[in-house]
């Protein structure tokens, strides 16, 4: 037999320098995929920072965006951030965190339960911009909120729910079913051991998984053009019912016109909002290692 | 969770049933309606997106929908072919995954079967910060960095092109298919593996004939869901691919995706009762129905041919 393993005498020869020989090669490759991965990053990171930093200046975080470069800044935009996310996490907050204790503490094995969890599984999946023709269809027209903060935010909560309530459900699940005994065996209602014990054990977990939910809300960026927010404003937001903008569809406006220092400005404002990613993901970071318990 | 349900009831018979019980079964009705909050999400996605998709093909046939080859409903002659916008994505993401399949896959290699736990530690979050970057900056880099090397490459590279648009999309969701693919190869039992060096298998042979295989399940999932997610992106195209549907193979031309064209008019000053405003709605429900197809498939997938060890 002229097998894989035999030498011209038909002889048994393993091979082994040649097969060893394409380990190695091989090996190379591999590393050399995930180091292909790094360097676009980091290309990509230089790039942003090269193309920015000099328009880093107090200025402009102060003014409005403007016709003029030298005049524009992220006033608006810095607000529309932070409002959206306040009321975000206010709306997605209670309802994740209420979501993930009834599958994980409440829930019988039953039909709707496993509707319920398919469903957040499929949501997990639905393009973001569906999420904003929703919001349109339903908050800006249907519950008439217009182009408002208070519409995107709504429409954003719905976004990260899924991330919310997953996340959620990990950190409980995670609290040992002792304490819980411990607890019910002293007589407590099932709501008093999961609030006065199973949410205390869980809530470092769940804060990390709302920090990463709320990094996740600051970057999107199509829901809210799609419900209309809008990419030009010029005045201070003063309530949930005003017109609005966010920082990354001030970089997209920015993007899209044809002036080279509008470009610099888009690269500047996504060193802002790349800024702030990474502090919420360091400060996640930190509340996971510093708060967790083992068991 | 059963048991311990079980548990609470028994001790609620132990207490004088009073206002307890009653605070108790609110609290429970009140979280069961929060988690109701995800069912009512998919069916408010359904509800609005039918019923504009509805009135919009009261006024358009369906077959125009899907035979007609332009798509200009923001023209004065107006024509409702949604194929460019189709054939657009298609090649967007095809593209995306010419770059994300190998080297996701292959990094899922390394990490799983080569690199050492400290490797891995650091080399694995390393690259999942590729997927937390915000996509407006991916279309930023698209547009501003790699169009002009596409162009000096091949000159005849348009300012708005569908391969940018790509190979930025494909780093995206490189981490993705890593990750899905590197826990799929985790999950292939060690035992497997030694067994294969014992048959006097090399490393190679043990990942490619063994691991790979016994992980296939997983590793297409990956796919699915990946694919699913190019189809689905929408800053990186509405920034860098441009805003011209048509039907071609091109990757060096401009092109309009689903998800670019619904942010084109979102954009712009489309009265609100025109034909025009409801096409979003209409290109919207073919993407959701897309996307969901897909996450389906790949979710069967996962549970369907999972191999059971032990």
């Amino acid at each position: 037999m002229n097998g894989l393993f035999a030498n011209e005498n038909g002889r048994f020869d393993p091979r082994l320098r040649q097969r060893l020989y394409y380990g190695r090669l091989f090996q190379a490759f591999s590393l050399a995929a995930v180091t292909v991965g790094l360097i676009v990053l980091s290309v990509l990171l230089l790039d942003i920072l090269l193309d920015g930093y000099k328009w880093l200046r107090p200025e402009f975080f102060t003014q409005f965006p403007s016709r003029f470069p030298e005049k524009s800044g992220l006033r608006s935009a810095l607000q529309g951030t932070l409002w959206m996310i306040g009321l975000t996490v206010v709306i997605a907050f209670p309802v994740g965190v209420g979501a993930a204790i009834y599958l994980e503490e409440y829930a019988p094995d039953n039909r709707l339960t496993r509707a319920i969890e398919v469903n957040i599984a499929n949501l997990a999946g639905v393009p973001s911009i569906i999420y904003g023709l929703l919001g349109l269809g339903l908050f800006v027209r249907g519950l008439e909120l217009g182009r408002s903060v208070l519409a995107g935010s709504l429409t954003m909560a719905l976004l990260i729910l899924p991330v919310l309530i997953v996340a959620g459900r990990e950190a409980i699940r995670a609290v040992p079913q002792s304490v819980r005994q411990a607890s019910l065996a002293l007589g407590a209602t099932q709501w008093q051991t999961i609030r006065h014990h199973v949410l205390p054990y869980a809530m470092p977990g769940i804060l990390t998984g709302t920090i990463l939910a709320i990094s996740r809300a600051i970057g999107e960026t199509a829901p809210l053009i799609t419900i209309g927010a809008l990419t030009y404003i010029r005045f201070d937001l003063k309530g949930p019912l005003d017109i609005f903008t966010v920082l990354p569809i001030q970089i997209f406006n920015w993007v899209s016109l044809p002036k080279a220092e509008f470009q610099e400005l888009a690269a500047a404002g996504i060193i802002v909002l790349l800024a702030v990613l990474i502090a919420l993901n360091a400060l996640a970071i930190v509340l996971r290692n510093k708060l967790q318990i083992r068991w | 969770m059963q048991g311990q349900t079980v548990m609470a009831d028994r001790v609620n018979l132990l207490r004088n049933k009073g206002a307890h019980n009653r605070s108790e079964a609110l609290i429970r009705a009140i979280l069961l309606l929060f988690a109701l909050v995800s069912i009512l999400t998919t069916a408010g996605i359904v509800a609005v997106l039918l019923q504009e998709t509805v009135l919009f093909f009261r006024e358009v046939s369906i077959v125009e929908f899907f035979t007609e080859t332009r798509w200009t409903p923001l023209f004065a002659s107006k024509k409702f072919g949604v194929l460019p916008l189709v054939n657009g994505t298609i090649l967007v993401a095809t593209g995306a995954m010419v770059i994300a399949v190998p080297l996701g896959l292959l990094s899922a290699i390394y990490l799983s079967e080569y690199a050492g736990e400290r490797a891995r530690k650091v080399l694995k979050p390393l690259l999942e910060i590729l997927a937390g970057i915000p996509t407006v900056v991916y279309g930023y880099f698209a547009l501003t960095f790699v169009t002009p090397l596409l162009q000096r490459v091949w000159p005849e590279t348009q300012a708005f092109n569908a391969l940018s648009a790509s190979i930025v999309m494909g780093f995206m969701i490189l981490p993705l298919v890593a990750s899905l693919a590197e826990d799929a190869m985790s999950a292939v039992p060690q035992s497997l593996r030694q067994a294969a060096y014992a048959l006097g298998a090399t490393r190679l042979e043990v990942t490619l004939r063994t691991v790979v295989p016994a992980a296939l399940s997983g590793i297409s999932a990956a796919f699915i869901l990946a694919v699913s997610r190019a189809v689905g992106e929408t800053m990186i195209v509405a920034i860098a691919a441009g805003q011209q549907p048509k039907l071609t193979l091109n990757p060096l031309q401009s092109i309009e995706t689903m998800t670019a064209y619904i942010v084109q008019v979102s954009l712009g000053d489309t009265p609100q009762q025109s034909l025009a405003y409801k096409t979003i709605f209409a290109v919207g429900m073919l993407l959701f129905l897309m996307t969901l197809v897909m996450n389906l498939i790949s979710h069967w997938i996962t549970r369907r041919y999972r191999e059971v060890y032990e």
